[in-house]
């Protein structure tokens, strides 16, 4: 379970050791937004799992050429959001299976895209939990897990994980509203 | 500041599943890919017949320097070669 939960380096910092050519940061970039960008080709804009996968490459490729007119490190989270929807409206267009993205559509993508960034932000939170909780609510919510499966993978009794659960999810409560969160939509915010 | 309950948290958490492992593998051998498309125009620029026989297939070419033909990476092929 690498990706965001691994965040030892701030995106920031993972920007920049990528502009240098650190193999292992270019590693945890792609980590890092790999949920986001399946889940904005897929949920957002309800692609097929090939015609995503080809977003997901053509999205990392995007971003491994143009990491340097990237004007500030810190953007990259925005800046990835904006390259994939338009990397999913390119697919759309250039496909002929859709001649125009209808506006309403688009209104409807870009709300499940505020959607996301809103569970990344949560997402980056459990890195400020314990690896327990971590572990547990990534296994539950995101690879839904049974108890069972949790409880025998983690060598803890499968009836303590709904209490558990509910604990880690107040601490993560109390992570989340101990800080500001405000981060704004990435297809609000950055231009292509 | 925003509040979140727990049922909003596990919505949350639930938007955002692990994608499948061969599309993250792909993304970060990327820079590998890169070097070895480099040669391969370098090759294709130098030698006309071998820039010939890539443009009449750009897959069957990246596969043949160890490059998985993913349609952005034909794509970004066919650009560095176009006349």
């Amino acid at each position: 379970m690498a990706d965001i939960l691994d965040a030892a380096r701030s995106d920031a910092e993972l920007v920049a050791w990528c502009r240098k050519g650190d193999p292992q940061a270019w590693n945890e970039l792609v980590e890092r937004f790999a949920r986001y960008v399946s889940a904005i080709a897929t949920q957002a804009f309800r692609l097929s799992a090939h015609d995503a996968e080809d977003v997901f490459q053509d999205v990392f490729t995007r971003a491994y050429e143009r990491l340097g007119s990237l004007r500030s490190d810190d953007a990259i989270r925005p800046w990835i959001g904006q390259l994939t929807r338009n990397c999913c409206l390119d697919l759309l267009r250039s496909s002929g299976r859709v001649v125009l993205v209808a506006e309403p559509e688009e209104q409807a993508a870009d709300d499940v895209i505020a959607l996301l960034d809103e569970a990344l932000t949560v997402r980056e939170g459990l890195a400020h939990l314990g690896p327990e909780c971590r572990e547990i609510l990534d296994r539950f919510f995101c690879r839904d897990e049974s108890y069972r499966t949790i409880g025998a993978e983690l060598e803890i009794p499968a009836g303590t994980i709904a209490s558990r659960i509910s604990r880690c999810l107040g601490q993560l409560r109390s992570e989340l509203e101990g800080r500001n969160t405000a981060v704004p939509p990435s297809s609000k915010q950055v231009t292509r | 500041m925003t509040t979140y309950n727990e049922e909003r948290l596990g919505e949350l958490l639930r938007m955002l599943p692990p994608a499948p492992i061969g599309w993250v593998t792909a993304a970060q051998e990327l820079p590998l890919a890169r070097v070895q498309l480099d040669a391969l125009v370098q090759r294709a620029e130098a030698d006309v017949a071998y820039r010939d026989s890539v443009v009449a297939d750009l897959e069957l070419a990246l596969r043949a320097v160890g490059v998985e033909p993913k349609p952005a990476v034909v794509e970004h092929l066919r650009k560095r070669l176009a006349p």
